[in-house]
């Protein structure tokens, strides 16, 4: 249901010994919405992602995912909810046992030995993998292993991966650090697009203010095939970006991207790319 | 002192929770068969040659220490049925765990290890898959069913390289005597133990070399460090658990 949260942080805190990694965070996001979240190093932003899915367990606090408390559920309870929720972890995360094929296929099969599926439709899971490596523009590296890849495109088959079954959740874990810009700007293209096709709702830790921009700016055309801006048009797809800064474990903004410019505090303005 | 203490009985507790849901996802689903046989050629088919090797030289050098030694008695007849006690219930089942424990709590600790630093372990959590229940209850059924059985194959050629050194090469016993004192000689007992034996080194090859693959934190050099451990670990522990087991099995 559009507008429905489906993931809510509520006063949640961890500490890794003296360090906080999250610190009384609260926040809400809705079916559709983005969250571009940004920070230095250690500031809590992985965690955070991880947190939401209960890869890491907190201290204390309530997280709410698709309205189901992960904070009180089991290790094992959680599968399920992890099922439904894409994650791209930093360097792709991708099984280096397997091939890139194997490694979009991965979630289907996994989801049908869980549900105790013992037939298994190999052509019809065989063209879904397909369809959705060419959506990241890597069909040809089907029978590739990770190894082969660059950086990018490695990024760009974890990006598969989170989408093949298509959740309505993604969490992307700095997709484009370490990438060239040219790099970096195709993965942020496949993230908008999935996005706009699909109407998911995505929360992307980065570094990079362009990462934001992308998002906040710019809608996937599916008629044309591009990104177009989305500069005067009057579309509720503009307002479904939001900015979220962190400084040691705390959310220190929270806001649109105007507000984030227009901020007078020096760390959040570390983050804002000004126009020279 | 208290701190290594502390981190020890830390450690152990977290092994014991680990073994607890890898022999608890036995019974719960997804099974990975798949995984289970391609651990079980890993671990099985590709220990053979290594096991085979060992074995036989194993069995000649029994024979050969033995001849000289009973000889001094005037016992010489009976190398076949020392060489079938010590082998099957003793150098049989050690030496073959502590070779897998180097070959396969080695390559276990550093697969899972290496998976740990890439963040494959937390993907395949994230995926919704339970990584004990993919990665380790496969290697520990694995090892379980492949250990005694690659025992039996290292117990088998090493009477068959004692029977080489013992009848051909030092021409001190026939070879229908050889094989005739060598069967007598065991027991029931010796049997159960040989492959008792394996089968709880098997559990614990897998277990110790999982364990530390899981818990290895630092980068390749934390590989390393999980992979020395596993096999230093998996080792002692082989040759600790075979002490107690043979003071459970003479006493009975």
């Amino acid at each position: 249901m559009p507008g429905e949260p489906i993931l809510e942080f509520s006063n949640v805190n961890l500490r890794y010994d003296q360090t906080w990694a999250l610190r009384n965070v609260s926040f809400t996001v809705k079916q559709g919405e983005t969250r571009v979240i940004f920070g230095e190093a250690g500031s809590g932003k992985t965690s955070l992602l991880k947190a939401a899915i209960g890869l890491v367990g907190v201290d204390s606090g309530a997280i709410r995912l698709y309205g189901e408390e992960v904070t009180a559920l089991e290790e094992s309870k959680l599968y399920n909810l992890r099922g439904r929720t894409g994650f791209l972890f930093q360097e792709g995360g991708l099984f280096d046992s397997l091939t890139v094929g194997e490694n979009v296929e991965y979630p289907i099969v996994n989801r049908q030995a869980s549900e105790g599926e013992t037939t298994r439709d190999g052509d019809q899971i065989d063209a879904k993998v397909r369809e959705t490596l060419r959506f990241v523009e890597l069909e040809q590296t089907f029978d590739r292993p990770p190894s082969a890849l660059s950086g990018g495109m490695r990024r760009r088959v974890g990006i598969a991966r989170a989408i093949v079954t298509e959740p309505p959740l993604l969490l992307y874990d700095s997709p484009t650090a370490g990438l060239d810009p040219i790099t970096a700007n195709t993965i942020m293209a496949l993230v908008a697009k999935e996005r706009d096709v699909r109407n998911s709702t995505s929360l992307i830790v980065t570094y990079r203010y362009q990462d934001g921009e992308i998002m906040d700016d710019f809608r996937y055309d599916p008629e044309q095939e591009l990104l177009i801006p989305l500069i005067g048009e009057e579309s509720p797809k503009r307002n479904r970006t939001k900015f979220i800064v962190m400084k040691e474990g705390q959310v220190v903004f929270e806001g649109t991207r105007h507000q984030m410019q227009d901020s007078q505090d020096d760390y959040v303005k570390k983050f804002v790319r000004h126009e020279d | 002192m208290v701190n290594f203490l502390k981190t020890w009985i830390g450690s152990f507790q977290e092994f014991l929770l680990i073994s607890a849901r890898a022999f608890s996802n036995l019974i719960r689903r997804p099974h990975y068969k798949d995984d289970i046989y391609l651990q079980m050629d890993i671990i099985g088919v590709g220990s053979v040659p290594v096991v085979l090797l060992t074995g036989f030289f194993t069995g000649g050098i029994l024979a050969l220490q033995m001849a000289r030694a009973l000889n001094t008695y005037g016992a010489s007849s009976q190398v076949g049925a020392i060489v079938a006690i010590t082998l099957v219930r003793e150098l049989g089942p050690v030496l073959t765990a502590i070779l897998v424990a180097g070959r396969n709590a080695s390559g276990m600790a550093s697969e899972l290890g290496s998976m740990k630093v890439t963040e494959q372990i937390d993907a395949m959590r994230a995926l919704g898959t339970d990584p004990v229940q993919k990665l380790i209850t496969p290697r520990l059924v694995a090892t379980a069913i492949m250990l005694p059985c690659l025992t039996a194959i290292s117990d088998t050629v090493g009477l068959f390289g004692a029977y080489l050194v013992a009848t051909p090469l030092l021409h001190i016993i026939s070879g229908s005597q050889y094989w005739a004192t060598s069967w007598q000689a065991l027991v029931l007992n010796d049997l159960a133990q040989g492959l008792i034996k394996p089968f709880i080194f098997g559990i614990l090859i897998a277990l110790i070399g999982c364990f530390y693959g899981m818990q290895t934190t630092g980068g390749t050099q934390g590989v390393g460090r999980s992979t020395t451990a596993a096999v230093v670990s998996a080792s002692i522990w082989i040759i600790a658990v075979t002490f107690l087991i043979d003071k459970i099995f003479v006493n009975l």
